[in-house]
């Protein structure tokens, strides 16, 4: 089917090293960045207030006079966090309710997909400002509300993959050597849909970390004083006339994160599954 | 033709049903009574019961939700709690600003990104291909708030070709208007085409495979002949539907380049109400922006057969 599998000037390997290089350095950071701080990304000091880069402050230093880089360092950290158990609730959710109404089919399916496509139909970031708005901003919230918001995603993914897998004949075998429904699934279905998730899961952790850090640039994100990229480019915003790097670093930061993402997710898509859609 | 339409119209109604329950039982889910809120704290218990009965809150969740939905289908979304004003002609008003940076975003981002998407496929593996897909890949991984403060800097306040701050509707001033949304509609632009041209060469790619354009080669069709009269349409179709979609996802988003810019279109709104904890208010624009995407998509589903000369459904 495809014809034309010449890669463009070794294009392909290039997305792979990047992605992995950009994804692999950001959980580094993410997981023993704090340690190697050069400061406390709470520690206030009003005379080193909007510093330049340079000195004792290697990327400046923010309106209350906190080390930018140790508080980009500390929010590659809540984006990580974030970002991994907002994606591990999705998929935990989606693959559940994706299994249930492929595998029962008939009425199961039908209003399970009733539901998910009425959620499907709510847009994600506005489901989280609605959710972040009766709760107030908080990280579990973020988590809770995005979790939610692109669980019915997989839902779709995971149902699509058993409706084709369950009238194969590996799975029918299973059924007649007489394995109970569950353990066909466990052992059978579940497996099966792995590739298809990971792609999803990889391209989810991308949307995720841009949402977090657009309902943060809201105010409706992680709250102050804890840093994340998103609350960072907010509360530069006032000060960009006197101090433009604070409104550079943090976006610089989350472009090349979800560069990285995407590349590493484009990488896996055409790696596992060449003819799966090209969505957005 | 009539009945996929009808199907389509049908299967809307759950969805817009449902869509009023989660917004309904958001708004429900608030800690505290709507009504003490409503009265401040000096309020008498007497006068918050009374309160409570005129919002038809004593009555049961489910009578609720009616008389909730019977209020909005008679286009009473109710009043703000901060300044009294009835909320209808409120999103109104700021949705025709949003609809007008949003619609010329998307135009414009189509008529960019189409073409491009298309000429890239055309010339798979070539050097414009790699530049195209490179710069649509980039584009794809830039936070829309991020590109807009950047134009800001560049634009507004080093170059000072534009203004930073105020807002002027299209609607009373065309001209003073228009200088507002350059920034905040190109900055949409260059987000939203790299997705539109990767699915436009993505389909392309796909539709120059296939045997009847190797047919109209053959047939002595010139390269443009072949694009444009044979390619076109069928590629197009796909692309439409993601066309259809960031038009919805905009509209629904549109709050964050409405801080970035500080323009009053309904997005702020959404927030300012959020912040102000006037909750009417935040119920009639959750409802509004929700049911605006709904249609969006029902709208593009129905366009779809239009465009997609395989689907004579």
């Amino acid at each position: 089917m495809n014809v034309q599998a010449k890669p463009w000037f070794g294009g392909v390997r290039f997305n792979v090293v990047f992605g992995i290089a950009v994804v692999g350095f950001m959980f580094a950071v993410a997981l023993v960045g704090p340690w190697f701080a050069p400061a406390d990304p709470l520690a206030i000091n009003i005379r080193a207030r909007l510093a330049t880069p340079g000195g004792d402050y290697l990327l400046g230093a923010d309106e209350f006079g906190r080390d930018v880089l140790s508080r980009l360092i500390a929010g590659a950290r809540t984006s990580v966090v974030i970002a991994l158990v907002t994606v591990a609730i999705a998929v935990a959710l989606g693959t559940i309710f994706g299994v249930l109404a492929g595998y029962r089919r008939g009425w199961t399916d039908r209003c399970l997909m009733i539901v998910n496509d009425s959620m499907l139909a709510f847009p994600g970031l506005l489901l989280a400002l609605g959710i972040m708005a009766v709760f107030g901003a908080s990280r579990d919230g973020i988590i809770i509300a995005l979790g939610l918001a692109y669980a019915p995603v997989v839902v779709r993914v995971v149902r699509g993959t058993v409706l084709s897998l369950r009238e194969q004949e590996f799975i029918e075998a299973s059924r007649v050597i007489g394995n109970p429904e569950w353990l066909t699934m466990l052992r059978h279905v579940l497996p099966n849909c792995l590739a298809p998730l990971l792609v999803v899961a990889t391209m989810m952790f991308g949307w995720v970390i841009l949402s977090e850090s657009a309902l943060s640039f809201l105010g409706l994100g992680v709250p102050p004083p804890a840093p994340s990229w998103g609350n960072m480019l907010s509360t530069a915003r006032p000060y960009i006339n006197q101090a433009p790097q604070l409104i550079v670093f943090p976006g610089l930061c989350i472009s090349i994160t979800l560069l990285g993402v995407n590349m590493l997710g484009d990488a896996i898509r055409d790696w596992l599954d060449p003819k799966m859609e090209r969505a957005a | 033709m009539g009945r996929f339409l009808l199907s389509r119209l049908l299967s809307a109604i759950p969805t817009v049903v449902i869509v009023t329950l989660m917004v309904f039982v958001l708004m429900r889910a608030i800690p505290g009574d709507p009504a003490a809120l409503m009265l401040g704290d000096l309020a008498e218990p007497e006068q918050v019961a009374a309160m409570r009965a005129k919002m038809g809150h004593d009555q049961p969740l489910p009578m609720q939700y009616l008389l909730w939905i019977g209020d909005v289908l008679r286009g009473d979304f109710g009043h703000s709690i901060v300044n009294q004003e009835p909320i209808l002609p409120l999103i109104l008003t700021r949705f025709s600003v949003s609809a007008t940076i949003v619609f010329a975003a998307v135009i414009l981002a189509a008529l960019v990104a189409v073409p491009a998407g298309m000429i890239a496929a055309w010339r798979q593996n070539r050097a414009s291909d790699v530049a195209i897909v490179t710069a649509a890949t980039l584009s794809l991984s830039i936070p829309s708030f991020w590109l807009g403060l950047m134009l800001l800097l560049v634009f507004g306040l080093w170059l000072n070709w534009l203004p930073i701050v105020g807002f002027v509707p299209v609607t009373r001033e065309f001209w003073a208007g228009t200088v507002y949304l350059i920034m905040p509609v190109a900055t949409l632009v260059l987000v939203e085409s790299g997705s539109i041209a990767r699915m436009a060469r993505a389909s392309t790619i796909e539709v120059a495979r296939l045997d009847y354009i190797t047919h109209a080669r053959a047939k002595g069709l010139s390269e443009r002949q072949v694009m444009w009269r044979h390619a076109f349409r069928n590629a197009f179709a796909p692309t439409w539907t993601l066309i259809g979609l960031i038009l919805g996802s905009l509209l629904a988003n549109i709050a964050v380049i409405e801080t970035v810019f500080t323009i009053p279109g309904l997005g702020r709104l959404l927030i300012d109400s959020i912040y102000a904890r006037d909750y009417p208010v935040v119920q009639g624009c959750l409802l509004f922006i929700a049911l605006i995407y709904v249609a969006v998509n029902l709208l593009v589903d129905c366009v779809y057969p239009l465009l997609d000369p395989r689907v004579t459904a």
